[in-house]
């Protein structure tokens, strides 16, 4: 072998190796997160912990049902304001996105998508808790659902721009009108990205706290009513962190591991659901 | 002066198109003689693929493309006030160099989609026209057990007959082939040209290619495009043996393109 090659073998090695290191250190904070939950938090997680609400402190027992109750209303409810909003825009961006309003559109959203959550919080409280002068479980939702649309409009519209423009080509060929192309071809094509990036504003958004403090507030007891405070998951999480009580702790860990395997959950069946139908073979 | 035998299905008059202000294709007038195959051949760029969009108002969908001059359907101008360009394509079927099945619907499915998107037939009367019509592309043979497979489960020259037969299901009356065995292998691309043949007694076929034997193989008549003009347009017999002008012979005998 020519000192060339050698030389060649050598530095691709290098770099592999490199590369793999890099993936390694990518990967771990995820795991050594999910250890730790694990470890701190398997511990408290049993029935009760998802059908009771808490108990008094110096009794043992209670659970979180109503912040699991309260996230799924919350979010769901900032699901159905949000992902056809968002989606709907992205779409648009993709499809119609020449000219001087989608740049804007697509200015705004990007500069919302910079926003700190804490200021979409504010700005929730200001429009639609002091007005109606309490706090609710809507207003959670619509902070939510202002964080998922630019979000979801931005990933939707790479999606779609990810779809070849051949396939485009061939449908209005064949005499579909332009609407029909960009839905029943176009965005059918690219639903399985559209899916995930939808997903990865659920999961993002399920997680968000600082817009509920000023929204949803929180509530100890189970509340259903979207007009009234309501618990969610991350405030629990921060209201029993931040607590001096041992048990609140071990509470505020099992929360958090609860959280977790819901959005792994989430985002398990949303591949299912849009895993291809017809794969190559 | 273009043969005129049989009456001609499509004609085009001074047809030119652009892009912006770039002349792509200049003032051509050409007869497609019904139930005939036009081969039109000239070296990369001539202006044949985009004279080609013109036929079925795909030209107009590029980016700053237009159009000047008129293309007669049966007499009429699909370029004319209250034409809906929808429907000029519902009648003129075209398929593109590279197979595009639709990657989202299965074999049926990809054939169906252009009736269902033309007007609500019955589910029987779906079944029948998609089975003619993979029929007429001769493509069922292979895949009648697996209709409801993926589209993306056929080989490249599958793809490409699931596209004539998705072309052909809604009987159109004229049919492009823009470079259609571009990307198939010679066993793909005798289908092709064996289809040609079949499909010329239904269909007035219009075929773009850069193969001047295949052009020799399936065309009636053949047009020599060169740098946005028409130089030259004949039986295809004629024009491969004689040829009339000097630069259709220098292309033909490998001088340029």
């Amino acid at each position: 072998m020519s000192a060339r090659a050698v030389r060649r073998r050598l530095v691709s090695g290098v770099m592999t190796g490199l590369v793999a290191v890099l993936c390694a250190t990518a990967v771990l904070p995820l795991l050594l997160i999910f250890a730790d939950l694990i470890h701190k938090g398997a511990t408290a997680i049993d029935w009760n912990f998802f059908v009771r609400t808490p108990v008094p402190i110096g009794q043992t027992g209670g659970g979180v049902a109503h912040a699991i109750v309260g996230s799924a209303i919350i979010v769901g409810t900032a699901c159905l304001i949000g992902l056809p909003i968002g989606i709907g825009a992205g779409i648009y961006l993709a499809e119609y996105g020449t000219g001087r309003l989608p740049w804007i559109v697509r200015f705004v959203a990007d500069v919302l998508n910079g926003t700190p959550s804490i200021v979409i919080g504010i700005l929730a409280w200001t429009w639609l808790v002091r007005p109606v002068g309490h706090f609710s479980a809507l207003a959670g939702s619509v902070a939510l659902a202002m964080l998922m649309v630019p979000m979801v409009a931005r990933t939707t519209e790479e999606m779609v721009r990810l779809v070849p423009h051949s396939l485009r080509e061939a449908a209005l060929a064949l005499g579909y009108p332009r609407w029909r192309t960009s839905l029943q071809v176009v965005v059918r094509t690219a639903v399985a990205g559209i899916v995930t990036g939808a997903l990865v504003a659920v999961a993002r958004i399920a997680g968000e706290t600082a817009p509920l403090l000023f929204t949803a507030l929180g509530n100890l007891h189970l509340s259903t009513s979207l007009g009234q405070p309501m618990q969610a998951l991350p405030l629990q999480i921060y209201l029993y962190a931040s607590g001096p009580f041992e048990e609140w702790h071990r509470l505020a860990w099992a929360s958090a591991l609860v959280l977790m395997a819901l959005v792994l959950l989430l985002a398990t069946a949303a591949r299912w659901a849009t895993r291809r139908r017809y794969a190559a073979r | 002066m273009p043969p005129v035998d049989a009456p001609a299905r499509l004609a085009t008059q001074r047809l030119t198109a652009l892009f912006n202000r770039t002349v792509a294709v200049r003032e051509i007038s050409l007869l497609f003689p019904a139930n005939t195959v036009t081969a039109i051949i000239g070296p990369s760029g001539c202006g044949k693929s985009t004279f080609l969009r013109c036929l079925n108002r795909m030209h107009e969908l590029s980016e700053d493309g237009w159009v000047t001059g008129s293309v007669l359907l049966d007499n009429v101008d699909i370029y004319g006030a209250g034409v809906d360009p929808v429907a000029v394509r519902r009648r003129v079927g075209m398929v593109f160099q590279r197979p595009t099945p639709f990657p989202t619907m299965s074999i049926h499915d990809n054939v169906a989609a252009g009736l269902r998107v033309n007007g609500r037939l019955g589910a029987a009367a779906v079944t029948t026209a998609v089975e003619r019509a993979l029929r007429q592309a001769a493509l069922w043979d292979e895949v009648q057990h697996r209709l409801h497979d993926s589209a993306l489960a056929l080989s490249g020259g599958q793809q490409q007959r699931l596209c004539i037969a998705r072309a052909l299901a809604p009987e159109p009356e004229v049919l492009l082939l823009d470079e259609p065995t571009g990307s198939l292998d010679p066993a793909g691309t005798q289908r092709i040209e064996e289809l040609c043949h079949e499909l010329k007694r239904r269909y007035t076929i219009v075929i773009v290619t850069h193969n001047l034997q295949q052009a020799a193989r399936v065309s009636d008549y053949t047009a020599f495009f060169y740098l946005g003009r028409l130089i030259e347009v004949g039986r295809t017999a004629e024009l491969f043996t004689k040829p009339a002008r000097e630069e259709t012979e220098a292309y033909l005998t490998g001088r340029f393109g």
